[in-house]
């Protein structure tokens, strides 16, 4: 074990499968001599070689669509994209294409590709740096969405990924990299290496896709979440002193929906947090379900507790995150009824 | 049978990193003043050559040569030379300003000044501009007061845009300057569509748009390339190549057989390449390029040849992948240095106007540094109401949304 902090963890996740595996080969930009803008896969081109990890030009849509070809051919492709907010140009070639190859082709070819992208704000980023587009993927079939909240399962949930034969969307929350954030943005970084999923095992591990984590029991209430939010639902039930049960979905394509009937059927009542906007964000779903499978223990309505429906405002970045504040807001509204 | 060989991937390198001694001996640069300066209904297909040399004015001495020479009146140069001059002032004080934490985030345009600013004064005030994140020159030399620039990028206020951008993202119709995306060239496609529609309404202003030598590799700059060829819009494609997309060179964005501006040939598009640290030759080519759209004959595709002096941006540490001293390299020189000289060797300019000058442009910077963090800065807090956020999603704010107002508490 060696503790790593989230940017730590996923390099050793790419090292440990460019050792294990000649058909990974990694691509995006800046990610080969430079080692990526985040740092990601720095010193892996010098390990591993130039036409393992290697500079691409900026085009989002070739670079997925290269990918796809990589994969037909029978390799396994990790590809990078800088921020999450440029992945649009290649949606065509990951909704009509990768997520779709192997339906089209009757189980004749598949799309074993892996997609990186750091996502979400708290960095001051601006519209174009900040915003967390996993609804926009969840909606389509075919495709595979991850979140890590944490060091340890960024490393395990990578390599399933790696390892999936159906392409996955790999979304890392760009400000968990160095450290947990609790959404106390006025209050000193915390660093990873006192967070006990910091402890990273160095070699091959999985975390499976499709097995969320209860982060904190409680009886009170449930909170779905991912990402993030995460560390700001845990703030939140601290603050409050609400005994809420915690639940780290951690993937949203396949979805763990028994951890979640088992949680709310036992509390009763659910929170579900994301930063995304709320108007048909991955909140409705979850809620949707929820109502489905949960109907006759529900004590309450199931309270979202999202971004503002605007676009990521640059300037008013703490006013549009939802904060600890916003959080314990929304458990004490699916408490008060 | 023939005999098969192996295949092997070719992953293109630069000639430089870290620890060499900077090495642009293969940039191969002729002469200023050789190349002619063709008639502007020149066929496209006969201008092919222009795409694989550099067009060039001002020589060693900085004398201006050859018929691209724009003939300048020294006070128009001068002009040029000061917002050149105010550009790089104005990045040096925003660079130190995001230092100090004022401000999230500042992109320098240092060693590629001359095309932004030499461009704005080529064409006219009324042209449309659509421009990517480096332009800052452009708008300066178009008089868009430094104050709102400051603002902007302090996100108080005054803030023209309402605190929704990072700095730099300026956006200003009155000057013809279109909003900063921040996303890699969707402009230029759009300023395509602006090009056709002023020719559908018979107007006579033109669009220029700029774009970096790494998004080029974007579909985006090629659905522009073909629908200004389709359409022969009025629009001046700019690519300002300044040899680094963040860590990756040149060769990454479009492998190391063509130049940028031959990418204009299979479209059937004129495409110049030009010494983009040669105001003049700028200059030049942007009236070339701006007559023959106004002459209905279409758009032309501009590679600007320069170098980007600094990181890509604050957040950016590029002495980890190329020399630190490569710009000092630079065969083509600095923009700024080559004018002056250029001025003092016509007898219109001395060391000491250029002292007085910079020590100028020094002053208004500063003088509008305090002015503008006296209204405020991100640091300190004062932002536009908090309610603007929740504005301009819609013409009209629809009921989920003043609903979410009223859970903001706004």
């Amino acid at each position: 074990m060696t503790a790593m902090n989230m940017i730590q963890a996923l390099n050793s996740a790419l090292d440990v499968m460019l050792a294990k595996d000649p058909a990974v080969i990694i691509f995006g930009q800046d990610v080969g001599y430079f080692g990526g803008v985040f740092r990601a896969t720095e010193g892996l081109q010098k390990k591993h070689g130039p036409t393992r990890c290697f500079d691409a030009p900026i085009a989002e849509s070739g670079l997925v669509a290269v990918g796809i070809g990589m994969s037909v051919y029978g390799l396994r492709p990790v590809v990078e994209i800088q921020f999450a907010d440029y992945i649009y140009p290649a949606y065509d070639q990951i909704v009509s294409e990768a997520a779709r190859i192997r339906y089209r082709s009757g189980g004749d070819f598949h799309v074993p590709l892996t997609i990186r992208t750091p996502y979400g704000g708290g960095i001051f980023g601006g519209q174009t740096h900040s915003q967390s587009p996993e609804a926009l993927f969840t909606h389509v079939t075919g495709l595979k969405t991850v979140i890590p909240s944490n060091p340890r399962d960024a490393k395990g949930l990578l390599i399933s990924a790696i390892e999936d034969n159906d392409p996955v969307l790999f979304l890392e929350p760009k400000r968990l990299y160095s450290g947990p954030f609790d959404g106390y943005h006025d209050r000193p970084v915390q660093p990873w290496s006192k967070h006990r999923l910091s402890d990273v095992p160095e070699g091959h591990y999985t975390v499976p896709l499709g097995e969320a984590a209860v982060v904190r029991e409680g009886a009170a209430l449930t909170v779905l979440c991912y990402g993030t939010m995460v560390h700001v639902a845990l703030a939140a039930a601290e603050a409050t002193g609400i005994d809420a049960e915690i639940i780290d979905l951690r993937s949203l394509m396949p979805l763990d929906i028994n951890a979640i009937v088992r949680s709310v059927q036992k509390t009763g009542r659910c929170v579900v947090a994301h930063e995304a906007t709320l108007t048909c964000g991955y909140g409705a779903e979850l809620s949707a379900l929820v109502q489905e499978h949960c109907f006759y223990h529900l004590e309450a309505p199931v309270q979202r507790v999202t971004g503002w429906d605007t676009p990521y405002p640059h300037a008013f970045e703490w006013d549009y995150f939802p904060g600890p504040d916003r959080v314990a807001a929304g458990m004490r509204r699916v408490l008060a009824s | 049978m023939r005999n098969r060989g192996t295949l092997s991937l070719h992953i293109p390198q630069p000639h430089n990193r870290p620890g060499d001694a900077p090495d642009f001996s293969t940039i191969q640069i002729p002469p200023a003043g050789a190349l002619e300066r063709p008639p502007i209904d020149t066929a496209a297909r006969a201008l092919s050559p222009f795409a694989y040399t550099l067009i060039r004015v001002l020589d060693g001495e900085g004398k201006a040569v050859g018929p691209w020479n724009p003939r300048l009146s020294p006070e128009a140069l001068k002009k040029g030379l000061r917002d050149m001059l105010l550009t790089r002032a104005f990045d040096e004080r925003m660079y130190r300003v995001q230092r100090q934490g004022k401000i999230s985030f500042y992109v320098k345009s240092t060693g590629e000044e001359g095309v932004a600013v030499a461009t704005a004064h080529a064409v006219e005030a009324s042209d449309m501009c659509f421009p990517a994140y480096r332009q800052q020159g452009f708008l300066i030399a178009r008089g868009y007061p430094l104050i709102d620039m400051m603002c902007q990028c302090f996100s108080n206020v005054r803030d023209p845009i309402k605190g929704r951008q990072l700095p730099v993202m300026y956006s200003s119709k009155a000057h013809n300057f279109f909003t900063v995306s921040g996303n890699l060239g969707t402009q230029f496609p759009q300023a395509v569509g602006w090009a056709m529609a002023s020719a559908y309404k018979n107007d006579d202003r033109i669009a220029v748009s700029f774009i970096g030598d790494g998004t080029t590799a974007e579909g985006d700059f090629h659905h522009a390339l073909n629908f200004a060829a389709v359409y022969r819009a009025p629009v001046i494609l700019n690519i300002v190549n300044n040899q680094w997309a963040i860590s990756s060179f040149h060769g990454i964005a479009c492998g190391e057989e063509a130049t940028f501006a031959a990418r204009a040939i299979g479209y059937g598009l004129p495409g110049l390449r030009v010494d983009g640290n040669d105001f003049l030759a700028v200059y030049a080519a942007q009236q070339w390029a701006a007559e023959r759209a106004r002459a209905n004959l279409g758009a032309t595709l501009i590679e600007h040849y320069t170098y980007r002096a600094e990181g890509h941006s604050t957040s950016d540490d590029p002495s980890r992948y190329r020399p630190s001293d490569e710009w000092q390299a630079w065969p083509l020189g600095d923009p700024i240095a080559r004018l002056k000289q250029h001025l003092i060797q016509i007898g219109a300019w001395s060391e000491a106007e250029h002292q007085a000058l910079s020590d100028d442009v020094a002053t208004q910077t500063r003088e509008t540094q305090r002015e503008a963090e006296s209204i405020g800065t991100l640091a300190t807090g004062s932002r536009p109401p908090k309610a603007t956020m929740f504005e301009d999603v819609y013409e009209e704010i629809p009921w989920h949304l003043q609903a979410q107002m009223k859970e903001a508490g706004v």
